[in-house]
């Protein structure tokens, strides 16, 4: 009798433990960079309207950043806001609010960088969402993926992108691309290459934001 | 191809190889014939053995199982008749107490009324004029023999009299007959309460007719019960099948109405138990919670049943002692109260939240928010709080076809298993009859295969014994056919 009393117990403590190590599983994390250089500034507009997206799609529990790309941007300063979302849907729907006003107030006092760090902000952005654990990971790069480097800035080496999605977004053609296709394709090919390199789960590019917009959260 | 050609003694030649090969195969064949006949009559006959036995014990089970079935339905039937029967007496128990008790006030107030009509009808008798007093008078005057005016004076006077005597009769009579109308009118109210009267007793002696028809119904079906009447089993048997179609369909309406109940809670339980929380891969807390509310409102509702003695699942409440289960009922009503009222804050809450979660929306699609009109916007929550509270109570109530789901559920079930088990039966013996049939088909396939050593094997019996044996041969046949 003891012993059976005994293994009930153990048991509604393992599903106990495993149910509250199942939680977090289920959270999406979302890290966004916007790409602030040159030209590319102006897209802000379009940038703001998908931050927009993901604050409707995103559920209590879920984490978003928005951070910014700069000449060097493997930095917390560029991180123009962050939340994880309370598990009450109310304080979640104040909580977007407020982000979204951050948003908004960004767009409003933007500055073009002279430099594309990419790939400090992909590093940047899988910290921030080691560190939130959330079971899906995103990277959602709003940017050309034309990245220029400043002197003294050092990122050929390997990162680890382990289980992440990356998105390219809004993936503008330059006017090179236009005279030679292939530099676009060729772009994007050594991007995927190398996110794949890194670990990373799925590589998705989204060029039609009225229409495509699901595939950024949704897991092929 | 290759391991075809493997087999042929001589390649280019197949056709001689095949008949090598045909003619080999024959032989053993012919060799082993007692032993595969064996192994073909053995193995049948173990087939056609084991599926009568399985057959048998299929049958044998499938009576058990009936006669326990029959058993458990004539208790169910009784048990039920009983108290249907008890219910019945128990009605014409309070017929014969609160309405024949007043049979003596109503006998007394009848007699009374028939005393004061008698009375009444006495006073209204046709009283006779009184005998003209001037008929004697003028037989006096007229047997007077002197004429003149004398008489003529007298008779005038007698005639004024008469005149005055006769209006002062006709008076008094025309008032006594008015006052005798007016007894007669003042009679009609005391037959008119005689009437009612009357036809109230008729209606209650009708009602107690109709009760006594019912028990007579009843105690006839009870008696076939307790004889263990194949046509009441039958009945029982197709009214359980009845009851369980009647209870699921209002099982699966009981089910829709969990359903929306639980549409409507489970978005506020998130705010409470959190959102984000899985109990596992793809169970939300908050779904679970909502779940929880559910079925704890309908374990009290079941509760609240019981201890009402309108169902009886928990032979334990029905056994209670009166105020034990009077507490039981209220603390179940109680509770149930409490739930209707926290579902129908979370109706509210969902309200809150969906709107809230709207206006969110609209602001992050900068679209401006539509003009709210105040009643026609508040109609959806008044409703949402509405069926909240009112969701709980008529959940309560499902416990009355889930008790017959159950009681019929057991009967159907086990006549279904009865009727598969003896179908299972029929078809294990059937094959059986096959297998034992099939031994002797196999074994005669098995000889065409071997027919020419066969054919061998009679003209050598024949060459060495003479034709006796070819002659004995269909005489032997014959009795093994027989055999």
């Amino acid at each position: 009798m003891k012993k059976s009393l005994a293994i009930l117990a153990l048991s509604l403590g393992m599903v106990s433990l495993g149910a509250c190590g199942d939680n977090r599983m289920h959270s999406h994390g979302v890290y966004m960079l916007v790409d602030t250089s040159g030209t590319y500034a102006r897209e802000m507009g379009k940038a703001a309207k998908i931050v927009n997206y993901l604050l409707a799609t995103l559920n209590p529990g879920d984490s978003l950043a928005v951070a910014k790309v700069e000449s060097r941007s493997f930095t917390e300063k560029d991180i123009v806001a962050k939340v994880t979302f309370d598990k009450r849907p109310s304080q979640a729907t104040s909580q977007k609010r407020v982000f979204k006003d951050k948003i908004q107030t960004f767009a409003k006092e933007i500055k073009g960088s002279a430099y594309t760090d990419i790939t400090g902000g992909l590093i940047q952005g899988a910290e921030y969402l080691n560190e939130t654990k959330s079971g899906i990971k995103t990277i959602v790069i709003f940017s050309d993926m034309q990245e220029e480097l400043g002197k003294g800035t050092i990122r050929d080496f390997p990162i680890s992108l382990d289980g992440f999605r990356v998105v390219a977004l809004n993936v503008t053609k330059l006017g090179t691309d236009n005279a030679d296709p292939r530099l676009y394709l060729d772009r994007l090919a050594r991007w995927e290459a190398r996110v794949r390199k890194a670990g990373a789960s799925e590589w998705v590019v989204v060029n039609d934001l009225e229409h495509n917009l699901e595939s950024i959260l949704t897991t092929r | 191809m290759t391991n075809w050609n493997s087999w042929l003694f001589w390649p280019d030649h197949v056709a001689l190889s095949v008949l090598v090969l045909a003619l080999m195969a024959m032989v053993f064949l012919y060799a082993a014939r007692k032993p595969m006949h064996g192994i073909i009559h053995s193995t049948c006959t173990l087939m056609s053995h084991s599926m009568r036995f399985v057959s048998r014990w299929l049958f044998l089970a499938a009576d058990n199982m009936r006669l326990r079935n029959q058993s458990v339905l004539l208790a169910h039937g009784q048990e039920s008749e009983a108290v249907i029967i008890e219910r019945e007496f128990e009605r014409v128990g309070n017929i014969l107490r609160k309405d024949m008790q007043e049979f003596p006030a109503l006998q007394r107030k009848m007699l009374e009324e028939a005393t004061r009509m008698e009375d009444e009808y006495r006073k209204c008798g046709v009283v006779p004029p009184p005998p003209p007093e001037w008929v004697t008078a003028l037989e006096s005057v007229a047997q007077i023999k002197s004429g003149g005016d004398i008489p003529r004076k007298l008779l005038e006077d007698i005639g004024r009299s008469i005149q005055k005597i006769h209006d002062k009769t006709i008076a008094e009579f025309r008032r006594s007959y008015e006052e005798r109308h007016k007894i007669l009118n003042a009679m009609q109210p005391s037959w008119r309460t005689v009437e009612k009267l009357m036809g109230e007793m008729d209606k209650k002696m009708v009602t107690l007719q109709t009760n006594a028809k019912q028990i007579d119904v009843h105690i006839g079906k009870f008696e076939g019960i307790r004889a263990k009447d194949t046509k009441t089993e039958h009945a029982l048997t197709m009214s359980s099948f009845v009851h369980l179609a009647i209870s699921s369909l209002v099982m699966v309406i009981a089910l829709g109405g969990a359903f929306i109940n639980y549409k409507l809670i489970a978005l506020p339980m998130s705010e409470m138990v959190g959102a984000s929380d899985y109990l596992m891969s793809n169970l939300k807390t908050s779904d679970v919670a909502a779940l929880v509310i559910i079925l704890m409102e309908a374990s009290m509702g079941l509760f609240l049943l019981e201890s009402l003695r309108i169902t009886q699942l928990f032979p334990r409440i029905a056994s209670m002692d009166d105020r034990m289960r009077r507490r039981l009922m209220i603390a179940s009503l109680v509770f149930l109260t409490i739930l209707a009222v926290i579902e129908s804050s979370l109706a509210l809450m969902r309200d809150m939240l969906v709107a809230d979660k709207a206006s969110l929306m609209r602001d992050l699609a900068s679209i401006a928010p539509a003009p709210s009109d105040g009643v026609l916007t508040s109609i959806p929550m008044i409703g949402q709080m509405v069926m909240g509270f009112v969701l709980p109570f008529a959940l309560a109530f499902v416990a009355i076809p889930f008790e017959s789901l159950v009681h019929s559920m057991r009967t159907v079930v086990g006549v279904c298993l009865v009727q598969g088990m003896r179908g299972l039966g029929v078809t294990l013996r059937f094959l059986g009859l096959l297998f034992k049939r099939l031994a002797k088909v196999f074994e005669m396939a098995y000889d065409v295969t071997i027919v020419v050593p066969l054919m061998v094997e009679r003209w050598v019996l024949t060459m060495r014994t003479g034709p006796s044996v070819e002659m004995e041969e269909p005489a032997l046949s014959k009795q093994r056919r027989a055999a």
